[in-house]
């Protein structure tokens, strides 16, 4: 487990390296005299953009012309027919004014906002608690450690389906567990009161081993000797975390949540498999409302289910944006 | 640190150990009540309290499966591997690009890749769905296996360059004097240098593409080849209360996963400390 974690350190060095601080290496490879290093340096530009053809026709054909698509399916009244006859009359931002008078739309919103809020809390809060106490190296610990990628690696359909079944209202496990506990058993999925929370439930079992092994490669690059000195000077465990481990853990916690932050924003799998967003949109999301839009019923309402999507991407985008931001301020770690 | 008695501070580790063993058993329950349910007899499903054990085991959930399930891991399979060898191939030589010649530019694609990586797979879906239903390639596995790569692709190319900044250039430079172009450096050095990047790039590919549900069931869910999330899909969608067949579906559908772990478990963690994202 030792050599992965070396990785981390020197890979984001090497994102950052990347972006020009050495000189271009066909510099140094050219032969020396004016116009054949010329020569060299045009010939290489041509190489490397030559490798970096395929994934920039990839970029082009399988990113950007789906995102226009789908920008194009939002500014127009779009049938199955017109689909593929085309001729969907263009309707401006009809879609989009459609989609936020919809009743839906605040409650959508709001649990989106929740959804992604409470996951993120309580992934950063529990990964962080188990990467400290994980990182005590203790016997068994980099197996127990390993064990808990687990509900990370599986297929979130499994997950979900696992959960749907854990917290079935009659035979469930959980409801069980409350019974012996003297609780009223609970309508976990099927209750508008307590669907959202069962969703958030799964999501954030699903999330903290991403939280933990992140945060805990970010504890082993953080020297020792300042915990030695602390202690020296008689600081006391609390003070060492708040003092030391914290601060120095700031730009990965940053990282890890701003990552979470966009990947929690478009889970869709979890939601949709556990309560397909209901009973009566209490746990309908941007995410599952625009699949239910656009594939979820017999008639398909695909202008507004691309409307619904571009705005979950221009919060996404956001968000992303000051992660790009912080990957470019943060100094290598 | 104050250094207690040797006993003392084996003692508290034992202590920590036997912590640590409850903390991961919490976290594993759910597997393990995956893995009970999809053995219980179905007349022991609905009883109170349940079973905690499958002392009764039956293998009937897995008798299900292998009747009614095998073509959707065959079809998971297939979609899994063309799903690598496609992110492979656009991916490596990325990677070689951006970590090793940089031209001109390539800060925006690399920006590009990272802006790629957030974009909500609800989104991408609707868009191929519109240029599959155009082209024909709706409920085909191409038109799958392409749509699931996109999920991958920046994350290879991310990976790819990590690990190839960290190859030598020096080693690079004596194969130019030995008058090697750039493409002969590519596959005779860089790539055999990669194998720790292909390995792990070709997982998580491999992973995502067979755990993908979004892409399926937008895309493929009319096909006559579907995966296996899918059929896990249409189980929980029939209302059937079979639970322990759902379970050992899921169970079946969780091999890749738990393979990966074993065999390459160090892969797992460079792969999500490289910025992995998943989707």
């Amino acid at each position: 487990m030792n050599d992965t974690t070396q990785t981390a350190p020197s890979s984001v060095r090497g994102r950052g390296g990347a972006r020009g601080t050495s000189a271009p290496p066909a510099a140094r490879t050219a032969r020396p005299g004016r116009g054949p290093r010329r020569h060299s340096i045009r010939t290489s530009q041509w190489a490397a953009w030559g490798f970096l053809t395929p994934v920039t026709a990839y970029l082009a054909v399988f990113y950007a012309y789906p995102m226009y698509k789908n920008l194009d399916l939002s500014l127009r009244d779009y049938t199955v027919m017109s689909f593929v006859h085309g001729g969907a009359p263009f309707a401006g931002l009809g879609n989009y004014t459609t989609v936020i008078h919809d009743p839906t739309f605040a409650p959508a919103l709001a649990h989106t906002l929740i959804f992604t809020g409470a996951s993120l809390f309580f992934q950063y809060t529990l990964g962080l608690g188990l990467a400290l106490f994980f990182h005590q190296h203790f016997r068994l610990s980099a197996t127990l450690r390993a064990l808990f990628l687990v509900p990370w690696l599986l297929p979130l359909i499994v997950s979900a389906s696992t959960w749907s079944w854990m917290l079935n209202s009659d035979s469930g496990v959980v409801n069980y567990a409350l019974h012996l506990a003297g609780i009223t058993p609970v309508d976990w999925l099927t209750s508008p009161h307590w669907s959202l929370i069962s969703v958030i439930l799964a999501n954030i079992w699903i999330g903290i081993p991403f939280n933990l092994v992140l945060l805990y490669s970010g504890l082993q690059s953080i020297p020792a000797g300042l915990y030695e000195a602390a202690a020296l000077d008689g600081a006391g465990a609390w003070q060492r975390f708040s003092r030391i481990t914290f601060p120095l853990l700031r730009p990965v916690s940053a990282i890890t949540l701003l990552l979470g932050l966009i990947y929690t924003l478009k889970v869709f799998d979890i939601i949709w498999i556990m309560t397909r967003g209901g009973p009566v949109d209490s746990s309908t999301t941007f995410a599952t409302w625009s699949y239910r839009l656009g594939f979820g019923n017999l008639l398909p309402a695909f202008g507004p289910g691309a409307a619904v999507g571009n705005l979950l991407v221009i919060i996404a985008l956001l968000f992303g944006l000051i992660y790009i931001r912080t990957q470019r301020t943060t100094p290598a770690a | 640190m104050n250094t207690p008695t040797p006993t003392r501070a084996r003692a508290r580790a034992g202590w920590k150990t036997a912590l640590g063993i409850v903390f991961t058993a919490v976290m594993l329950f759910p597997v393990y009540w995956m893995l009970n349910a999809s053995f219980t007899r179905d007349q022991d499903l609905r009883k109170t309290p349940p079973s905690f054990l499958p002392l009764h085991g039956t293998l009937d959930g897995y008798r299900a499966v292998l009747h009614e399930q095998l073509p959707y891991l065959g079809t998971s399979l297939t979609v899994g591997l063309a799903t690598v060898a496609l992110t492979l191939l656009v991916a490596a030589p990325a990677g070689y690009s951006l970590a090793k010649l940089r031209p001109r530019g390539s800060g925006t694609l690399t920006f590009a890749l990272l802006v790629a990586q957030m974009i909500p797979g609800i989104i991408m879906a609707m868009g191929f769905y519109a240029i599959l239903l155009t082209s024909h390639l709706i409920n085909t596995l191409p038109g799958l296996v392409i749509a699931d790569s996109t999920i991958a692709v920046p994350f290879g190319v991310l990976v790819f360059t990590a690990f190839m900044t960290a190859i030598p250039d020096e080693l690079m430079q004596a194969a130019t004097t030995d008058g090697a172009g750039a493409l002969r450096t590519f596959t005779a050095i860089v790539l055999p240098l990669s194998r720790n990047a292909i390995v792990t790039v070709s997982l998580f590919t491999f992973l995502w593409a067979w755990s993908d549900f979004i892409f399926a069931s937008t895309l493929d869910s009319g096909g006559g080849h579907q995966p296996i999330t899918l059929g896990i899909y249409h189980y929980i969608g029939n209302n059937n209360q079979q639970w322990n067949a759902i379970m050992a579906t899921a169970v079946v559908a969780s091999i890749p996963a738990t393979a990966l772990l074993i065999i390459a478990q160090r892969y797992v963690a460079a792969g999500i400390t490289t910025g992995a994202i998943k989707d």
